[in-house]
């Protein structure tokens, strides 16, 4: 055996006797490191015949890789077992609290705009949007609701001024108005927002929330009203289906008018929406009335169509089964925590409305 | 608006029940809003069963009966009748009800030791017959009613219906009869025609005078003297009772009653209270009166007054006074049936805040042609109740009301409602409803009848003509799944995303009313205008909020006091500048308050105004605002702590974006906040409307350099920042504050900051050359622009 041999055979010994990892990163550059075994073989071959060149270039080459693959085998050992050996040693109580996080949440009459927002969407409705301070010629003249009118009565507007000209909207109908005068039929708007009335008790609050629905086109008629509301309800409550019944009423801005009832029924003191034989007003709509067309500027010859208010806090008393109206504006951290929705919860046309 | 059915037969021919009549109303517009049962003192005695008469344990003569009364309830009654025996169908008088004969109310009590449910009567204390020798027998035929009231007919429902403003016809029940019979469910009954007999002359002289604006255009009145006006009679009485009034006497109650039978408000005076003659003229300032609500009236100028040589006696339209009010020793009555207009009466009204069943019709509008069979009817039921003679008729008028003509085209039916209703069907309607139509060509001329002052053109008739047909027989076309224009425009989309990303940092979304209380309003208005409310619901809701801080830190205290000492919450909503439409900006107002729990060692780190700067940087990111577009300025409102709050504009400082810091400890404590200002923001990106440039990274060697500097301890970071960024922006990647030191081995006034500077050229590998010039421009410019002192 030559000397190489021997060296050769004393280092993959030591590797074999190596105890630790500390121990074989140190054989490792006795073997491989800069001035260790091999590179000095290597040094030896300068002075060489080419022939011998050849002969011990191959003979390091293949103690190189002899040694090199017993090297990694046990280095590799060595530390799966040092690191099995402090990972047993290490050891947290995983019981104990998180980082703080915090959760937001979005408030239901939001949750429900976007709801209905997406829904309407989907039939080519956009979303239009009016000032909460009005005139007195938007919220009711232009609506057909002359001065002296009874159906003022119906709203008890909070004035801005001792002339009662300006005035805080008492529903979302002015956004048609304004849609109307500052474009071109054919319009296919939802306008929801802030609305008030001087109204405070059980079921009314000074400030709540209208949808306001309008679909100006040629030949638009009751049917599409009809259709158009039967989608929406269908959606909104995501139910298959439900009772109807357009009820004919009156509102000064439309003619015919109507209010539309679901119904509904009480299980175990919870209201089923779809069922049963109790009827619940949730919206009024009518063919809007060709004085607000005129009022507006539009060829009522040309042009007719349908409008629909909607009361979005009604409809989310409903559909998550919140009792108090009042409650919605209260802002107790209880209330917000409990009805309120994840903000990722965006409901949409694709993924569905709610989780 | 009120009705039995029993009343609404005198004017209906029909057939159909109760719940058909309900559903029929709902159907044509006149919605049932309650169905209320009238309570009848009888109403309580229901038919019952003895299944066991036992003797009394303690008494000879009383037997203990196991009484069944329906329902599935058997009570315990004590009765001494020789004929309460098993089987007996009798009838059963429960604790609480008043028996007929002696008016006594009944309790449950102890007879002999045996507690008794209640009472078996005899025919005599129900005041059926004399006999009163033991309790009821009732035939087998009531087997079956067991349970249910004896007394079946006197037990009737009120139904309340919700009479639209439009549809003063419907104030009557004649009126609600014509439309029901329209809506064929039965016949319209003729009003029967009576003739009275005239045997006085009508003495008293009225007139009406031609003023501005004169309310009355039609005063009709007739006398009737000598009449005993007594208690009415119990018919009469019933039906007072079923609209919710009280009777007063037959006078008063006809009155009522015909204003609610065919309404046709009427008014009866006491005419020996009269004096002379009688004058309708418009009030003067300065006039008194005293209605007959007990309250006295200051007049203004222009109101409809009904005046005799004394004074005012009633409000024309509204209500009488109590000088000229009928009482039951009155002898000699005037009756008026007269027309006041809905404007000018709803006025009046108005403006001394009464409200009348008579002014409810009059504003809505009377039919001027019921005059004369206002005052016919009541005198009529006058003359039978009271006795007395009857005068003559008479009727002044200034102004003649012509039926209105339309020209209608029934095409527009088909067009408006989209299912095709022939002419026919649609000549049948309005007939029924009192519409009078003359074919001309394929036009139809209708007159409208003058109940119907809501009648105006062609869409109203569309309505009745549908109304009538029933809204059920409409189609429902399928809405079609096409979208012309986006959902939300860029601005919405900007309010949404905010919304949300607000929401997804911990805060909870509040809505508070756009109103707040003036006084704390101001400590947020600036030099806002302040936009009061002339009516508000209460006086700590008196003003349009400026801010969004007030009602958001009034609910914080108010959680506070729920006990959550850990708050985030904020609002995005309107803050008004001005009372004109459109005054209004729309912020997202967040608000932070952190409760400090010395006990709690895992707790987090307490938050400060790095916490709220973090999240309204992020929240501006997620809109689409790189920080690098922004700079801050520290003056900020009063409402903020003047020394931890800051304003964020864009770089050129013409755009305010947001203002964050911590809330000014004289408002509250230890509470953070921001507000977003979305309009500023959404204008700025659509002014400067960034493309998403292509990618495109060095992959050239980077450095970081490290630099400290001293500095004037009131230098603001940024403007190191800004300086070293601005000095070659190709070379200058990245610029970050480390660390700042103030303390120990650096001068009182002086403050040290670490800054660490990327270096890369997009081009080349920089040498060290490079990079040392570049540092060292750093460091002079640095040094120049701040007055700062490189530490070494």
């Amino acid at each position: 055996m030559s000397d190489f041999e021997k060296l050769k055979n004393n280092f993959k010994q030591k590797i074999l006797e190596a105890k630790n990892s500390k121990e074989i990163t140190n054989i490792g550059s006795e073997i491989f490191g800069k001035k260790g075994f091999i590179n000095s073989e290597f040094s030896k071959i300068g002075s060489l015949s080419p022939e011998d060149k050849k002969k011990l270039a191959s003979k390091i080459n293949f103690a190189k890789k002899e040694l090199t693959d017993v090297f990694s085998q046990v280095s590799r050992n060595l530390h799966t077992e040092e690191l099995n050996e402090n990972i047993k040693k290490q050891k947290i109580d995983v019981t104990l609290p998180e980082k703080n996080f915090e959760i937001g949440k979005i408030h239901p009459v939001s949750q429900v705009i976007d709801e209905i927002s997406s829904i309407f969407s989907e039939i080519g409705f956009s979303v239009e949007e009016g000032p909460d301070v009005e005139s007195d010629f938007n919220n009711f003249t232009a609506l057909n609701t002359p001065e002296n009118h009874p159906a003022k009565d119906m709203h008890d507007t909070f004035y801005l001024d001792e002339d009662m000209k300006t005035l805080l909207r008492t529903h979302t109908s002015p956004v048609q108005v304004r849609t109307m005068l500052k474009g071109k039929p054919p319009f296919k708007i939802i306008a929801p927002g802030r609305t008030y009335r001087s109204d405070s008790d059980q079921t009314h609050t000074p400030m709540f929330h209208q949808l306001e629905g309008l679909h100006i086109d040629k030949n638009i008629n009751m049917g599409h009203l009809k259709g158009c509301l039967n989608y929406f309800i269908k959606e909104f409550f995501e139910i298959k289906k439900i009772r109807m019944r357009f009820r004919p009423s009156h509102f000064p801005f439309t003619e015919p008018s109507a209010e539309v009832d679901i119904g509904y029924k009480i299980e175990n003191n919870k209201i089923i929406i779809g069922e049963g034989d109790k009827w619940l007003e949730i919206l009024g709509c009518g063919m809007v009335h060709p004085n607000v067309l005129k009022n507006c500027k539009i060829d009522t010859k040309k042009f007719q169509g349908f409008a629909f208010g909607i009361g979005i806090d009604r409809l989310a008393m409903l559909k998550y089964g919140i009792n108090d109206l009042r409650s919605f504006f209260e802002t107790d951290y209880r209330w917000l925590n409990h009805y309120g929705f994840d903000p990722l919860d965006v409901p949409t046309n694709y993924r569905g409305l709610s989780k | 608006m009120k009705l039995t059915k029993n009343w609404l037969q005198d004017h209906l021919q029909t057939k159909k029940s109760e719940n058909q009549i309900i559903d029929k109303l709902n159907n044509i517009g006149l919605e049932v809003e309650n169905i209320e049962k009238i309570k009848n003192e009888l109403s309580d005695f229901v038919v019952a069963k003895i299944l066991k008469a036992e003797k009394h344990p303690n008494a000879d003569r009383l037997k203990l009966c196991k009484v069944d009364i329906g329902n599935n309830r058997i009570v315990d009654v004590v009765c001494g009748a020789p004929n309460a025996i098993e089987n007996l169908l009798t009838i059963y008088a429960p604790p609480g009800s008043v028996i007929p004969k002696n008016q006594m109310k009944l309790q449950i009590t102890k007879i002999r030791g045996i507690t008794s449910h209640g009472m078996l009567c005899s025919e005599s204390e129900l005041n059926l017959s004399n006999e009163s020798n033991g309790i009821v027998n009732l035939n087998n035929q009531y087997s079956s009613r067991v349970g249910s009231s004896y007394f079946k007919n006197e037990n009737t429902n009120c139904l309340e219906l919700s009479i639209t403003p439009n549809r003063p016809d419907c104030l009557g029940i004649r009126g609600i009869a014509r439309d029901l019979a329209a809506s064929g469910i039965g016949k319209l009954k003729e009003l029967k025609s009576t003739k009275l007999k005239k045997t006085l002359k009508h003495h008293i002289k009225v007139t009406i005078d031609k003023n501005k604006k004169q309310a009355c255009s039609i005063f009709g009145s007739c006398i009737i003297k000598n009449i005993k006006n007594v208690e009415s009679p119990p018919w009469l009485k019933k039906r007072i009772i079923a609209l919710g009034l009280r009777p007063i006497s037959t006078v008063v109650d006809v009155t009522n009653y015909v204003m609610f039978d065919l309404n046709r408000p009427l008014h009866a005076y006491d005419i020996d209270k009269i004096k002379n003659k009688i004058t309708v003229r418009n009030s003067k300032k300065g006039e008194k009166f005293e209605a007959l609500d007990n309250k006295n009236y200051n007049l203004v100028d222009d109101m409809c007054v009904i005046t005799d040589d004394k004074g005012v006696l009633g409000l024309g339209g509204i209500i009488g006074g109590t000088r000229s009010g009928t009482e039951l020793e009155t002898k000699n009555i005037l009756l008026e049936s007269a027309y006041f207009d809905p404007e000018i009466t709803r006025k009046t009204a108005r403006k001394l805040n009464i409200n009348s069943d008579a002014k409810f019709r009059f504003e809505r509008g009377i039919d001027p042609d019921s005059i004369k069979i206002g005052l016919q009817e009541a005198a009529k039921l006058i003359v039978s109740i009271c006795g007395g003679q009857l005068s003559e008729i008479n009727i002044q008028q200034t102004k003649k009301f012509k039926k209105r003509k339309i020209k209608f085209d029934p095409n527009i039916v088909t067009k408006t409602v989209g299912i095709k209703i022939n002419n026919n069907e649609i000549i049948k309607i309005l007939n029924n409803l009192g519409f009078i139509i003359k074919k001309k060509n394929k036009l139809f001329e209708i007159m409208v009848p003058l109940w119907r002052p809501d009648v105006f053109g062609e869409i109203d008739l569309v309505e009745e003509i549908i109304r009538i047909k029933g809204l059920d027989k409409l189609d429902s076309i399928s809405p079609e799944k096409i979208r012309l224009k986006s959902t939300l425009n860029f601005y919405q989309r900007h309010f949404h995303l905010a919304q949300r990303s607000v929401a997804s940092k911990g805060y909870f979304e509040a809505i508070t009313w756009s109103f707040t209380d003036e006084k704390i309003n101001n400590k947020f208005r600036e030099n806002k205008e302040e936009v009061k409310i002339i009516n508000p619901i209460s006086s700590d809701l008196n003003v349009l909020r400026s801010s969004l801080f007030p009602n958001l830190i009034n609910s914080l205290e108010k959680n506070l006091n729920r006990g959550f000492g850990d708050q985030s919450l904020f609002e995005i909503g309107p803050a008004f500048f001005g009372k004109k439409p459109g005054d209004q900006v729309t912020i997202i107002c967040a608000l932070k308050k952190q409760q400090i729990n010395e006990d709690n060692n895992l707790q987090k780190e307490l938050i400060d105004i790095f916490d709220i700067k973090s999240d309204v940087v992020k929240t501006l990111t997620e809109l689409g605002i790189n920080k690098k577009e922004t700079t801050i300025i520290t003056k900020t409102p009063d409402y903020y702590h003047p020394g931890i709050s800051g304003a964020i504009f864009s770089k050129d400082k013409k755009t305010l974006f947001a203002y964050f810091g911590e809330i000014h400890p004289g408002i509250i404590s230890n509470a953070y906040g921001f507000e977003i200002f979305l309009e500023n923001l959404v204008s700025y990106k659509e002014k400067f409307k960034k493309e998403k440039k292509s990618l495109n990274f060095s992959d050239y060697q980077k450095s970081d350099r490290d630099f400290a500097f001293l500095i004037d301890k009131h230098t603001e970071a940024q403007v190191i920042t800004e300086i070293i960024e601005n000095i070659d922006n190709e070379l200058i990647k990245n610029v970050k504050i480390f660390d700042v030191y103030e303390g120990e081995n650096i001068d009182k006034d002086k403050k040290s900051i670490a800054i660490k500077v990327t270096i890369q050229s997009d081009l080349r590998t920089l040498k060290e050359k490079d990079l040392n010039d570049i540092s060292q421009k750093i460091i002079n410019t640095v040094e120049e622009k701040a007055q700062a002192k490189l530490r070494s």
